[in-house]
C-alpha cells in the first residue's frame, strides 16, 4: 500500500504531524519528498485516530507545512544486505556514501530486529585473545559477549578499541571468517578517519563495514545507526557464519539523540531528562550480541561510551552496565600518569570469563591469579589512601609492600603500550608481580598453586627489590 | 466492532467501546497480539499489549476474551522455561526458530502428553475448592497434586480409573448444590494478579537454608519470608539468586528473569539441567520453573512475568510444597510500570514512577507466606527480589519502598565487589528481622552455640568498624596489640568466613553444621590468641605462626564430607601458640 499525502499539519522539532491518514502501521517507514527532489526518511511514532506523528531522521530543517509529499512504505525500516557490505562505507541510515554505488542485495532485514529466544542462545565460552594483559588476564573478552569501554573525554578509548581490533585473535580455524562492523555516532571526522586509517593499516579494511553518523550529521539519524550496524552484523553472523566484532562509538551521543526525540514528543522524562525507556532501548541494541544454536557465527560487541564528567553513576554508563556482561573502565589518573592502556582494573569486570578461562581455554592458574591480583590491588588502594593521610614513611611494612606492588603492577602489567602479549606471558607476569609479596600475604590462593608459581627471588631480581628497604623490613618482621 | 483508535508503543486505545472489563484479556489486530485492558472510561478503553505493536494499524479489530490474563496450571510446568506471559520458549524455538515473533500463539503446557494419574477420591465423596483429588509424578523429584479448581464444590458423581490421561481429559465430575456438573481435568487457570486463597497464615519460624554463610549466619530469611538484594551492576545480585536457586532447601524453585540478560537465562537453563542436587541426586531443573522475559522482550510482558511467576509459586505451595521464588530484577518490573504509566500520561510521583508503585511492591511481597493450605497441608512461598538501584543509590524509590515491605535486606556493596569480596553483602547496611523468630529453630536444630557464635561475630565486626575509623587517620601500627588482634580476627572472619566462592566445589554450598564448626574454630583462635597476648607476648609473634592464614583458608581445605578435620585445627592452634617463646 503506497499511500501518498501532500502537506503537513504541524512541525515540532524532529517530529511532523499528519492529518487524515488511514491504513498506516505503527513504526512504519515513510519517505518525505521535498520540493527540490531530495528525500528524507521518517518513522511513524504515534497514531491517534487519523493523526500520525512521524519522526524525521534527517531533521525538519527546510520543511514547511506545504512543501512536502509523504509516502508510506507499508513496512518497518529495512536494510538491503549481502556479503558485499564488507569493505563499504555507509551513512547513519545505511545508505552507501563511498561513491561506489548501491550494494547488491541478497536479503532485506528489518533493522529493529526481533528479540532472541533465550532457548536459542548458546552460552558464550570461547575467549578472544586481545593481547592486552589487563583485558586477557583480568577482564577476558569472550566471543559473543557485549563488553563496553567506559571512558571519558580526552582518554584513549579509540586507541584501545583499535588495538583490540588489530590484535584480536580467534582461537581455532575461524580466523579468516572474522569481520568488523563499525558504527560511529556523533564522533568527529577525525575520529572516524582515525578508525578508517587504522583498519587500513591493520589490513582488514576489506573486512569492515562502516556506518558513519558524524558529529555534524543529523542528530536523530543516530537512532538508526547502531540498528543498521547490528542488522548487518546479525546477517553476516547468522547467515554467513562469520564472527563479527561490532565497535560502536559513542553510545553517549546515541542516548542524547534519544533524549532529544523523547522530549520533543513530550514524554515524561526519567533521570537527567533521559526517557524512562532508555534501559529497554539500550537493551534492544546490546542484547543483539550473542551466539545462536542455528548458526555458527557470533556477534561480539564493544560499545564505547564517554561518561559525562567521568561519572559512572550517570544514567548512560549506569544503565549500560546493568545490560552488558561487564565493562572495561578507563581511569583518568592512570592516563594522567602517562600509562597506556589506562584500564582501571578494579571497577572493570568480565562476567562471562569464568567459563572461558582456566584449563582447556587459557591456563589452570588463571582464575586463582586473577582473584589474588584483584584482592591485592584493592589493598593497594587502601594503603595509598592511608599514605595520603599519614604519609608513606609512617606506613607499616605490610602497607609499604602494597604500595611497592601497586607501583610495579601499574608500570609493568597495566601499562604495556601497543605491544601484543600472549596469554602465557600475561599470566607469568602476574605471578612474578605477586611474588613481590611475602608468600603469607597471598591469602586468596591455594598452597598448591603457590608452590608452582610463587617465586620471590625472581621478583626481587626482576623488579630490583633488593634495593628496597620496605620489603626487607617486612621480611624481617615475619 | 471494536477498533484500534490510537497506538503509542505498547499502549493502544479503543474509542467508544463499552463491553470491555477491566483487566480483561484481549487480542489485538490481525496478528491477535495478546493484551490486557488497563482502564476504561466513556470515551476510551486503554489496552496494554504484551507483544510488539510494530506494524499495527488504526482500525484493526480488538477482540474480547471475557477472561482475565491467567496462568495455566497443571503438570509440565517443572523443568520448563516460559516468557512473561507463560508461552513455552522451547516450543516457540522448535516452531519459529531463533527469534520470538509477535502473535506467536502456542499452548502454555504440552496438551498431548499423557500423565499417569492416581486418584484420591471416589464417587459420592464430597470435594471442595483446593482439595487434592489426584496425583501424578511430574518429575522424578516432584509429585504433582491436582487440586479442585475454584468455584467447584459438591459431590463426586464419577471418577475415572487410575491410568494414563491427557491434559484435557475429564478425570472426574462434580455436581454442586445447584445441580450443575463440573468437569475436573489436569489443567486450571488462575488470574495472575489475584493471590490464591489459603486457609491460614502461620508464623515464620523455620529458616530457608541456603548454604551461603553470610545469609544463614548473619541475615537469614525464613521460609515464607521475603528478602531484597539491592546492588549496583556487577555486585552479584544474579549470582546470589542463582546460589539460592541451586542450594536452598525449598522443594520448588521459581526463577524469574525479569528484564535481564538473555545469556543469563541460557546459562541458568544449561547449568540447572546439568547440576545434580546433592540431596536428591536429580538434576536441579526437575524442581525448577524458569520464567524469562529478557530486557529486549516486550516491556508489558515484563510487568506480567512477576505475577505469572508468583501465581505458579502459589500453586505449588497449595499442593503442600515449600517454594522459593527469585525475581531478578524487580527494578526492571518497576520500570515497566513506569513506562506504561508514562504512556498513559499519568501524573508521576518520585523520579517518574507512578504513585501506585509502593502498593504494587507491597502486593507482590505480600504473596509470600507460610500457610495452611486449602488442601490441609502446609506450604510456603519465600520471595527473594533483586533490586538494581539507579546509580547504585539506595535512596531511590524502588529500594526505599521495597525496604518497607521485606524483612531481610541484603545490601550489596560496590567496594566489596571491586575487591572481589563475594558475596559482596555489606554487613553494616544489611539486616534480617527474622532472626528472633528463627532462634528457636537454630537452637534446636543446630545447637545453642550457633547464635552465640553469631553474636560474637557481630560484635567483632562492629569493633573492627570502630577501629577502622582510627586506623584511617593514624594507621594500624600505633594500635595496642589487643586491638591489632581484633583487626586480625575480623579479617579472618571477612576473608575466611563471610567471603564465599560460588565457583569452588566445596565452598559454593556450606551446610549449617560446617558453618558452626568454622565459627567455633575462629572464635577459639581468638580466645587462644588473647590469652597468649595476656602472657605478654607480642602480637607480631602470633602473626608469625601463620595460624590466621591457615584458619582463613580452612573453608577450602576441609571438604564438606569430612568435617572431622576441624578437630585438627584446635590442636594446631594450641601447638603453634604454645611454641611462642
Ligand atoms: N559469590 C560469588 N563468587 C564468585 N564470583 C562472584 C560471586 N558473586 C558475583 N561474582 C562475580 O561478579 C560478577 C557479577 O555478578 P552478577 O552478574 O551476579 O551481578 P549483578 O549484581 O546481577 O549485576 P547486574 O545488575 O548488572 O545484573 C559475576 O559474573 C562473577 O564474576
Ligand atoms: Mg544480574
Amino acid at each position: 500500500m503506497n499511500l501518498q499525502y501532500i502537506g503537513l499539519k504541524e512541525i515540532n522539532g524532529p517530529l511532523i504531524f499528519l492529518e487524515n491518514v488511514k491504513g498506516i502501521g505503527f513504526e512504519e517507514m515513510v519517505e518525505i519528498r521535498l520540493e527540490d527532489g531530495s528525500v528524507r526518511h521518517g518513522r511513524v511514532v504515534e497514531i491517534h485516530g487519523d493523526l500520525a506523528a512521524i519522526l524525521v531522521f534527517e531533521g525538519t530543517k527546510d520543511l514547511s507545512l506545504t512543501n512536502t509529499v509523504i509516502k508510506f512504505t507499508g513496512k518497518p525500516m529495512e536494510m538491503g544486505l549481502s556479503k558485499n557490505v564488507l569493505g563499504r562505507v555507509f551513512n547513519g541510515i545505511g545508505t552507501p556514501k563511498d561513491g561506489l554505488g548501491p550494494v547488491y542485495v541478497d536479503e532485506y532485514r528489518d533493522i529493529n530486529g526481533e528479540p532472541l529466544n533465550p532457548v536459542s542462545r548458546l552460552y558464550p565460552k570461547n575467549y578472544i585473545n586481545t593481547g592486552i594483559s589487563s583485558i586477557d588476564g583480568l577482564t577476558t573478552l569472550i566471543r559473543g559477549q557485549k563488553l563496553p569501554i567506559f571512558s571519558g573525554s580526552g582518554m584513549p578509548h579509540n586507541d584501545l578499541a583499535v588495538q583490540i581490533v588489530r590484535q584480536a585473535k580467534l582461537t581455532g580455524g575461524d580466523a579468516e571468517n572474522f569481520a568488523i562492523v563499525f558504527a560511529a555516532m556523533g564522533v568527529t571526522n577525525d575520529v572516524a578517519n582515525y578508525f578508517k586509517r587504522s583498519f587500513e593499516e591493520a589490513g582488514v579494511l576489506d573486512n569492515v563495514a562502516m556506518f558513519l553518523n558524524l558529529s555534524n550529521d543529523p542528530i536523530i539519524e543516530r537512532i538508526l545507526t547502531p540498528r543498521c550496524a547490528l542488522t548487518t552484523a546479525e546477517y553476516l553472523a547468522y547467515k554467513h557464519d562469520m564472527h563479527i566484532l561490532v565497535v560502536m562509538t559513542d553510545m553517549t551521543a546515541y542516548a542524547e539523540a534519544l533524549r532529544e526525540f523523547s522530549s520533543s514528543k513530550g514524554e515524561i522524562p526519567g533521570r537527567k531528562g533521559y526517557p524512562g525507556y532508555l534501559y529497554s532501548d539500550l537493551a534492544s541494541l546490546l542484547e543483539r550480541a550473542g551466539i545462536i544454536k542455528t548458526a555458527k557465527g557470533s556477534v561480539t560487541q564493544i560499545p564505547i561510551l564517554t561518561m559525562p564528567n567521568d561519572d559512572i553513576t550517570h544514567p548512560i554508563p549506569d544503565l549500560t552496565g546493568y545490560i552488558t556482561e561487564g565493562q572495561i573502565v578507563l581511569d583518568r589518573e592512570l592516563h594522567q600518569q602517562g600509562l597506556y592502556p589506562p584500564i582501571g582494573v578494579l571497577p572493570s569486570l568480565s562476567r562471562l570469563m569464568k567459563d572461558g578461562i582456566g584449563a582447556g581455554y587459557t591456563r589452570a592458574d588463571h582464575q586463582p591469579l586473577m582473584n589474588q591480583i584483584f584482592a591485592s590491588y584493592a589493598k593497594v588502594m587502601d594503603a595509598r589512601s592511608l599514605a595520603s593521610v599519614i604519609g608513606e614513611d609512617e606506613l607499616s611494612p605490610s602497607d609499604k609492600s602494597y604500595i611497592e606492588f601497586g607501583k610495579h603492577f601499574e608500570k609493568h602489567f597495566i601499562s604495556q603500550g601497543y605491544i601484543n602479549r600472549e596469554i602465557g606471558e600475561t599470566l607469568d607476569l602476574g605471578w612474578k608481580l605477586l611474588s613481590i609479596f611475602p608468600r603469607e600475604e597471598l591469602d586468596r590462593t591455594d598452597e598448591k598453586i603457590l608452590d608452582e608459581f610463587y617465586n620471590h627471588e625472581l621478583a626481587v631480581s626482576t623488579f630490583e627489590l633488593a634495593k628496597n628497604v620496605y620489603i626487607k623490613e617486612l621480611k624481617e618482621e615475619i | 466492532m471494536n477498533e484500534v483508535y490510537s497506538i503509542n508503543g505498547p499502549v493502544i486505545k479503543v474509542k467508544n467501546a463499552k463491553n470491555f472489563k477491566i483487566m480483561e484479556k484481549v487480542f489485538v489486530g490481525k496478528q491477535k497480539l495478546l493484551g490486557e485492558v488497563i482502564s476504561v472510561d466513556d470515551n476510551f478503553t486503554t489496552v496494554q499489549v504484551y507483544e510488539s505493536t510494530t506494524g499495527l494499524m488504526r482500525g484493526e479489530e480488538v477482540f474480547n476474551s471475557g477472561e482475565s490474563i491467567s496462568a495455566v496450571l497443571g503438570p509440565g510446568l517443572l523443568g520448563n522455561i516460559f516468557d512473561g506471559i507463560q508461552r513455552p520458549l522451547h516450543t516457540i524455538f522448535e516452531e519459529n526458530g531463533a527469534y520470538i515473533k509477535p502473535g506467536t500463539n502456542v499452548d502454555c503446557l504440552d496438551m498431548n502428553k499423557e500423565w499417569n494419574i492416581k486418584f484420591s477420591i471416589k464417587a459420592n465423596d464430597h470435594v471442595e475448592f483446593g482439595q487434592i483429588f489426584a496425583v501424578t509424578q511430574e518429575t522424578s523429584l516432584i509429585e504433582h497434586r491436582l487440586l479442585v479448581p475454584k468455584n467447584v464444590s459438591g459431590e463426586v458423581i464419577n471418577v475415572k480409573k487410575d491410568g494414563l490421561y491427557k491434559m484435557n481429559d475429564v478425570l472426574a465430575q462434580v455436581k454442586d448444590k445447584f445441580g450443575v456438573i463440573h468437569d475436573l481435568t489436569m489443567v486450571q487457570k488462575w488470574p495472575i494478579k489475584e493471590p490464591r486463597p489459603i486457609k491460614d497464615r502461620k508464623p515464620l519460624t523455620i529458616p530457608l537454608v541456603s548454604g551461603q554463610r553470610v545469609i544463614d549466619t548473619l541475615f537469614p530469611i525464613a521460609k515464607g519470608g521475603s528478602a531484597a538484594v539491592p546492588g549496583g551492576f556487577g555486585t552479584g545480585k544474579t549470582m546470589m539468586q542463582h546460589q539460592f536457586a541451586k542450594w536452598c532447601d525449598a522443594d520448588i524453585i521459581v526463577y524469574i528473569g525479569c528484564g535481564e540478560r538473555g545469556n543469563e537465562m541460557t546459562q541458568t537453563l544449561d547449568e540447572f539441567s546439568e547440576l545434580i542436587d546433592p540431596k536428591s541426586n536429580k538434576p536441579l531443573i526437575e524442581r525448577t520453573v524458569l520464567i524469562a522475559n529478557t530486557s529486549n522482550m516486550p516491556v508489558a510482558a515484563r510487568e506480567a512475568s512477576i505475577y505469572t511467576g508468583v501465581t505458579i509459586a502459589e500453586y505449588y505451595r497449595d499442593m503442600g510444597y515449600h517454594v522459593a521464588l527469585m525475581a531478578d530484577s524487580t527494578s526492571r518490573w518497576a520500570e515497566a510500570l513506569r513506562e506504561i504509566s508514562g504512556r498513559l500520561e499519568e501524573m508521576p510521583a518520585e523520579e517518574g514512577f507512578p504513585a501506585y508503585l509502593p502498593s504494587r511492591i507491597s502486593q507482590f511481597y505480600e504473596r509470600a507466606g507460610y500457610v495452611d493450605t486449602l488442601s490441609e497441608k502446609s506450604g510456603s512461598v519465600s520471595i527473594v527480589g533483586a533490586i538494581s538501584p539507579q546509580g547504585s543509590d539506595f535512596s531511590e524509590p524502588v529500594t526505599q519502598n521495597t525496604k518497607r515491605f521485606v524483612r531481610a535486606f541484603w545490601a550489596l556493596d560496590k567496594e566489596l565487589a571491586y575487591a572481589r569480596h563475594y558475596a559482596a553483602i555489606n554487613w553494616n547496611l544489611s539486616y534480617s528481622e527474622y532472626i528472633n523468630d528463627l532462634s528457636k529453630w537454630y537452637n534446636k536444630n543446630v545447637g545453642t552455640e550457633f547464635l552465640e557464635a553469631r553474636q560474637k561475630f557481630i560484635a567483632i565486626l562492629a569493633e573492627e568498624n570502630r577501629l577502622m575509623e582510627i586506623v584511617k587517620l593514624i594507621g594500624k601500627d600505633v594500635l595496642p596489640d589487643e586491638q591489632k588482634l581484633v583487626l586480625e580476627i575480623s579479617r579472618v572472619i571477612r576473608v575466611g568466613y563471610l567471603q564465599q566462592n560460588a565457583f569452588h566445589k566445596d565452598d559454593t554450598f556450606v551446610p549449617l553444621e560446617k558453618q558452626l564448626k568454622m565459627m567455633k574454630v575462629i572464635l577459639y583462635l581468638e580466645k587462644t590468641a588473647q590469652s597468649v597476648l595476656k602472657e605478654g607476648k607480642a602480637f607480631s609473634l602470633l602473626l608469625r605462626t601463620n595460624m590466621f592464614e591457615k584458619v582463613a583458608k580452612m573453608k577450602y581445605d576441609i571438604p564438606n564430607d569430612n568435617l572431622e578435620l576441624f578437630e585438627e585445627y584446635y590442636k594446631l592452634i594450641d601447638e603453634a601458640f604454645s611454641a611462642i617463646k
